[in-house]
């Protein structure tokens, strides 16, 4: 291509941008949401495609002729799976660029790591990934799946179907940590025992003597909470040596979709409950996924959180449109309402006014021995219940904590 | 459970422990024990290996064949910077360190951009066996072979071939080594894609346990570095003990506590080496022998 033709479509691409602008929004100013996902480093795998689904989103509704009239612009950071750029950039996002949602954070340790900053400086932000639930904080919404929709789901079918012995492999931060608090609690709800657990520290890449501890244990599943493309090769090494267990995870296929990157069987007989994957055959999630590719057709996978970013902005469109205003405040009258809701691919979603969290249809995914998936079961409309339930309340009272099984609200 | 199967789990186990600090440290021993050149971008040289070994397996290409292309466009990767970027900074060995971190960050972020964010695996071959209760890996024992193979070529390579003795001529006296006739430049890039072919071995060896990423090459330099410092200068007196010492601390602790306590059993072997052989296991050996 030559230089001048290379001018000209420069020329071109930025008239388009102009006519476009000028036609729409002539007067009004833009709605800026602020996008701090790690686009390179660690979790970069599992979270490219929340950046394009909010771009694609995006994209829609600023065709669609934006929220009240405004057009919605990105303002976008890569975080490089590290907590310390998350606070810089929560700073600059919320001081410098002010903008009015910041939709931020992978790991939980991320989310803890920037969620002082959005409360000290009165922040609104939606953290839109699969997490150990637990965070009561009227500055957050989250629109990822809690304990109680993915393991009160999973924990006692994998316990009806293998048996009750669990043990648990987890990797070794706050959300490791309380999810496998979570694993215990319902093992020993449903009347099962913890045949062991061991925590990986982040960034371990080598099973051998983990793989031997399993063996030892000799449990009947394996709960896989393995964060981190490094941790990933635990299922490669496990099936090398014959471990042959079923496994049992919130996490896996659903974000790392590790059944596309290893060769199979290494991940025969996972069991993964997500709120959305790819392969869900509805039309909705269909249509979800011809979007996304003809988008980014180089998109390895359309994961979970992929999902929850894409309906986030729509359900912030909706927040917004309803309140007539970007305040924080004013979007929260409308949450307490209790029927923000929306027609997602997964289903229907709404918030839970209560925790700011969001009802999920569960899809149990099992990954097969050619890695295929299948959907043995569904549970739909479960509900975030457990922080309502425990006594969290946002709209009588904001905490800005986090609460785990072991440490509840405190009783008034 | 009898005790012929605890021992061979624990060998096993040591085996597999030795294997991944040896392969991880070896390239790093000959760039950093020997040349001195603090190559932060080592792991970068090991993704390369291991994404070179991927991709030509996915062409068609049988694994060993895939390891040997791996390990041949790192040592080809490793002559170019040698050429382009450490040749100019010998005499400044802090300086190695920026440039070489730089380097590693370029690649990480080339392949990211490059090739995606991941790299479909390409499966453990030969199975699995079976002692007393346990099923193992079969190709952790050829990865323990391997490292001993790797051992084995070096002490033969600088020891026995006149390469190596131009190698650790040049090395040690440089200005004496070019009196003599030796094209000292030629042989620090011979050196230096050695170490960088090395570590472009260690990726295509794992390549096939591990999930393929940029940042994979993260995941060897913790333990690589360790075995190097505590090693010392020479590669062979130096790695060999040094993995061996540090694979029995880890096995153990990881077998006794998990993985964490491995890590800190880890690290606190290295300091107490470092304290007391500060010049590492290799010094010591040798200052014994004179």
């Amino acid at each position: 291509m030559t230089r001048s033709v290379v001018r000209g479509l420069h020329a071109a691409a930025l008239t388009g941008t102009l006519v476009l602008t000028s036609g729409a929004f002539a007067a009004e100013n833009p709605i800026k949401l602020g996008v701090l996902e790690d686009q390179s480093g660690d979790f970069a795998a599992a979270t490219i495609g929340k950046v394009h689904a909010i771009q694609l989103a995006t994209d829609e509704i600023n065709k669609a002729g934006g929220i009240m009239g405004r057009p919605l612009e990105l303002v976008t950071y890569d975080t490089q799976s590290d907590n310390t750029r998350y606070q810089e950039f929560m700073r600059r996002v919320l001081q410098r660029d002010k903008v009015d949602v910041v939709f931020a954070g992978f790991s939980s340790a991320s989310r803890e790591a920037y969620r002082p900053i959005v409360d000290q400086f009165n922040g609104f932000a939606f953290y839109n990934n699969q997490y150990e639930g637990g965070v009561c904080d009227g500055h957050m919404i989250v629109t990822g799946a809690v304990p109680e929709q993915q393991f009160s789901t999973l924990i006692p079918y994998m316990m009806q179907t293998y048996g009750k012995k669990v043990y648990t492999l987890a990797a070794d931060y706050n959300f490791g940590q309380i999810s496998a608090e979570w694993v215990r609690k319902i093992v020993k709800e449903n009347g099962g025992e913890m045949a062991g657990e061991e925590f990986i520290p982040l960034g371990v890449s080598q099973f051998s003597q983990s793989i031997q501890n399993i063996q030892k244990a000799k449990p009947d599943f394996v709960v896989t909470l393995l964060v981190g493309t490094a941790q990933a090769s635990y299922y490669e090494q496990a099936a090398s040596a014959n471990v042959n267990l079923p496994m049992a995870s919130s996490v896996n296929v659903g974000q790392g979709y590790e059944h596309k990157r290893f060769k199979p069987p290494s991940l025969k007989d996972m069991y993964v409950t997500t709120n959305y994957i790819e392969e869900i055959d509805s039309p909705k999630s269909k249509e979800f996924y011809a979007k996304f590719k003809a988008k980014f057709p180089s998109e390895p996978y359309v994961n979970q959180e992929a999902e929850n970013s894409y309906l986030a902005v729509y359900l912030y469109k909706q927040m917004v449109e309803r309140a007539k205003s970007t305040k924080r405040d004013e979007i929260r009258k409308v949450i307490a309402q209790g029927d923000v809701c929306m027609d997602a691919p997964e289903g229907k979603v709404c918030i839970d006014p209560k925790s700011q969290h969001m009802s999920h249809t569960i899809y149990l995914a099992k990954v097969g021995a050619d890695h295929s998936i299948s959907f043995p079961k569904v549970w739909e409309d479960i509900k975030p219940y457990w922080l309502g339930d425990a006594g969290c309340d946002l709209t009588k009272k904001d905490p800005m904590a986090q609460y785990t099984p072991s440490n509840p609200p405190p009783k008034p | 459970m009898d005790i012929a199967t605890l021992a061979f789990s624990a060998l096993y186990q040591f085996g597999d422990a030795f294997a991944f600090l040896v392969l991880s440290a070896c390239g790093l021993a000959v760039i950093f024990g020997m040349m001195g050149v603090i190559n932060l971008a080592h792991g970068e040289f090991i993704m390369c290996g291991a994404y070179v070994t991927a991709a030509t397996v996915h062409a068609g290409l049988p694994l060993p064949l895939g390891i040997l292309c791996g390990t041949l466009v790192a040592a080809l990767v490793g002559v170019l910077v040698e050429l382009l970027v450490i040749r100019h900074l010998y005499d400044r060995p802090l300086d190695t360190i920026v440039a070489t971190w730089g380097l590693s960050l370029i690649a990480t972020q080339g392949t990211l951009i490059l090739v995606g964010s991941t790299m479909a695996g390409v499966g453990t071959p030969f199975g699995s066996f079976q002692v007393g209760a346990y099923s193992y890996s079969v190709y952790r024992i050829v990865l323990f072979l391997a490292a001993l193979a790797v051992l084995g070529a070096l002490y033969a390579l600088f020891n026995w071939t006149r390469f190596g003795v131009l190698a650790r001529a040049t090395i040690q006296v440089p200005h004496m080594a070019a009196a003599l006739g030796v094209d000292t430049r030629l042989i620090y890039s011979l050196t230096f894609a050695c170490g960088a072919g090395l570590a472009g071995l260690a990726g295509g060896l794992y390549a096939p346990t591990m999930t393929l990423v940029p940042t994979m090459g993260a995941t060897f330099i913790m333990e690589a570095f360790v075995t190097v410092v505590i090693g010392g200068a020479d590669v062979f007196l130096g790695t060999a003990p040094a993995g061996g010492v540090l694979a029995v601390v880890k096995s153990a602790m990881t077998s006794w506590q998990g993985q964490l306590f491995g890590q800190i059993g880890l690290l606190i072997a290295v300091i107490i080496v470092v304290r007391v052989l500060p010049k590492g296991i290799s010094g010591f050996v040798l200052r014994e022998r004179t």
